[in-house]
């Protein structure tokens, strides 16, 4: 087994190897090489969240037709190390009658819910910070403290806006759970496991493939979770100023904002993982782990240029739109849709591979259409009902 | 002491500490706080049990929705959130009591129990704990009833809430 094949676990072990020949304890050596194992990744991970910075301001000024940041440095790489360092220097203040350790222990919170969802990420068939078997419902738990974080964030500021920003930000995320999760299931059902590494090692046929609808309610979900445009309630700068984060300034806001970078990347990363066939790409993964990583990454760059693309095309929606898109329509799809996967995956399951998808497909296509016509159907005769009610004159025209 | 029960003990003190908390705060946003880092501390005791889905459905379910829920409705119910009354009642002799006799309880149980310096001993590779979690589910041989059971009384409360929060009235005027 060379570093080649293996890299981590050459690298462990040979660290190992160094800490026992120093006379350390075998046990500590290996907790302490788990922890600097951890330490390294988080550390890669915020320098990437640095040239996330950069390449979410690069978008969207493409998206609003500018050319972004181009002063400081060749193309202007330089320019989130000016951020940071501004951040850095920046008065750090904290509201009078605020509550101090929530208050400070918020933007930390929602910085670890994001990296937290890094040790279930395969990067390569051999490098992944823990197989656990449980990776799909992972996702969800992470999900739960990003949810806290911004709920102290809210509460703490002494701020009503930032309360209200909160409140919001809970009724988005605490919604769509549901559709996730259901969702999160569509991709268990064809691999038949939980581990994200066993997910991608089905996948010789995307999943986008066999369920395109279960992909685009996943990315659906995963935006409000994101709580990026159009479901950016709980920051709606034109009604509560600035939202949950109202009142922070300086490093602790761009704990919050970095975080939510990280957090969209991160989530890119997980729609290439459960729908994209994660790390693989025509057998390039076996070649070298390196390689593998390097197509994680851009499927998951990818993912995340989506989701900047939704953010910056599409307005925000009101509160009352946004439930009622959630729990009268995607949630109900949601199940429907798991239940028709169920269902076919276990009526086709001595089928021809192409038999399968084939009918996967119909029956995603079937699934989604109906659903769109009784929304459709819905729709109508909400606005009639309301056209009819304020305005009967004009009803006919 | 190997590693394993070094990182125990720190997990058993921070659980009981944080649940120590909860119960003498003055604060009750505090306290809600308090008792999600007491569930986190239990989530990773199970994690420490190899009982991966067990942990992270701690974390889903209590973490995720009843503290939330708890935080939520401790912060609309109050305008002062800091309580100024004395934190225990007059029957505080009955609960000291109780939790005595059960600490007793354990203790004399445990006594004669040879587990304590014993490590778990590692799962077999390929040991399928959550398949047979699931299979145990629902299978007529295990526990298929209890679980019904359980999903119908769930559905019940959900139907039950429904019902509560609707209020026909309301609905018919808004045409």
């Amino acid at each position: 087994m060379s570093f080649w094949n293996d890299p981590l676990k050459v690298a462990a072990d040979w660290l190992e190897g160094v800490f026992t020949g120093w006379g350390m304890n075998a046990d500590a050596a290996h907790v302490l090489v788990a922890f600097l194992g951890v330490f390294l990744l988080i550390a890669i991970l915020m320098v990437i969240d640095i040239f996330l910075v950069w390449v979410e301001r690069k978008v969207v000024a493409r998206f609003q037709d500018r050319l972004g940041p181009n002063r400081v440095g060749p193309f202007g790489l330089i320019q989130p190390f000016a951020d940071i360092i501004k951040l850095i220097i920046k008065e750090d203040t904290t509201p009078g009658n605020a509550d101090k350790v929530v208050y400070n222990l918020a933007p930390i919170l929602s910085m670890m819910s994001v990296l937290i969802l890094w040790a279930v990420v395969p990067l390569a068939p051999v490098m992944l910070g823990t197989d656990l078997n449980v990776g799909a419902l992972f996702l969800i738990a992470a999900g739960a403290i990003g949810t806290l974080s911004i709920i102290m964030a809210g509460w703490a500021s002494n701020n009503k806006f930032a309360l209200i920003g909160g409140f919001r930000q809970v009724a988005v995320m605490v919604s769509f759970e549901i559709p996730m999760l259901t969702v999160l299931m569509i991709p268990v059902i064809f691999a038949e496991s939980m581990n994200m590494n066993a997910i991608i090692a089905a996948q010789s046929t995307w999943y986008f493939l066999i369920s395109p609808l279960g992909a685009l309610i996943f990315l659906v979900a995963a935006i409000a979770e994101l709580g990026r445009a159009p479901f950016d309630l709980a920051e709606g700068e034109s009604e509560l100023v600035s939202g949950f984060n109202i009142e922070y300034s300086g490093m602790k806001f761009g704990m919050f904002y970095a975080g939510e970078l990280l957090h969209a990347f991160t989530f890119g990363g997980f729609w290439a993982i459960l729908f994209f066939g994660g790390y693989r790409f025509l057998g390039l993964e076996q070649v070298s782990p390196f390689l593998a990583i390097l197509i994680l990454i851009i499927k998951a760059m990818l993912g995340y240029w989506v989701i900047m693309w939704v953010k910056y095309t599409m307005m925000r929606i009101r509160i009352d739109q946004m439930l009622a898109f959630n729990w009268k329509f995607l949630t109900p799809l949601a199940f429907a849709l798991l239940l028709v996967t169920a269902l076919m995956n276990a009526l086709l399951a001595s089928a021809p591979a192409w038999l399968y998808t084939l009918g996967m497909i119909l029956a995603n296509i079937v699934t989604g259409w109906i659903a769109i016509e009784i929304a459709r159907s819905a729709t109508r005769s909400e606005r009639e009902h309301i056209e009819g009610g304020k305005k009967p004159a004009e009803a006919h025209h | 002491m190997t590693a394993q029960q070094i990182i125990f003990i720190l997990i058993a003190l921070f659980t009981l500490g944080s649940a120590v908390m909860v119960v003498t705060t003055r604060n009750l946003v505090h306290a809600a706080l308090w008792l999600v880092s007491t569930l986190f501390g239990v989530a990773a005791v199970y994690a420490l049990l190899n009982a991966n889905f067990i942990a992270v459905v701690q974390v889903v379910i209590y973490i995720g929705a009843i503290a939330i829920l708890f935080i939520f409705a401790v912060m609309l119910t109050r305008k002062d959130m800091r309580d100024a009354g004395p934190q225990i009642n007059k029957n505080w002799w009955a609960g000291v009591l109780v939790s005595l006799l059960v600490f007793g309880g354990l203790v004399y149980m445990l006594r004669e129990w040879s587990g304590f310096t014993k490590t778990a001993s590692e799962l077999p590779p390929g040991f399928d704990s959550i398949g047979l979690l699931g299979e145990a589910l629902v299978s007529p041989n295990a526990y298929v009833l209890p679980f019904e059971v359980a999903s119908v009384l769930l559905l019940a409360a959900l139907v039950g809430a429904v019902y509560v929060a609707f209020n026909p009235r309301a609905g018919n005027s808004d045409k």
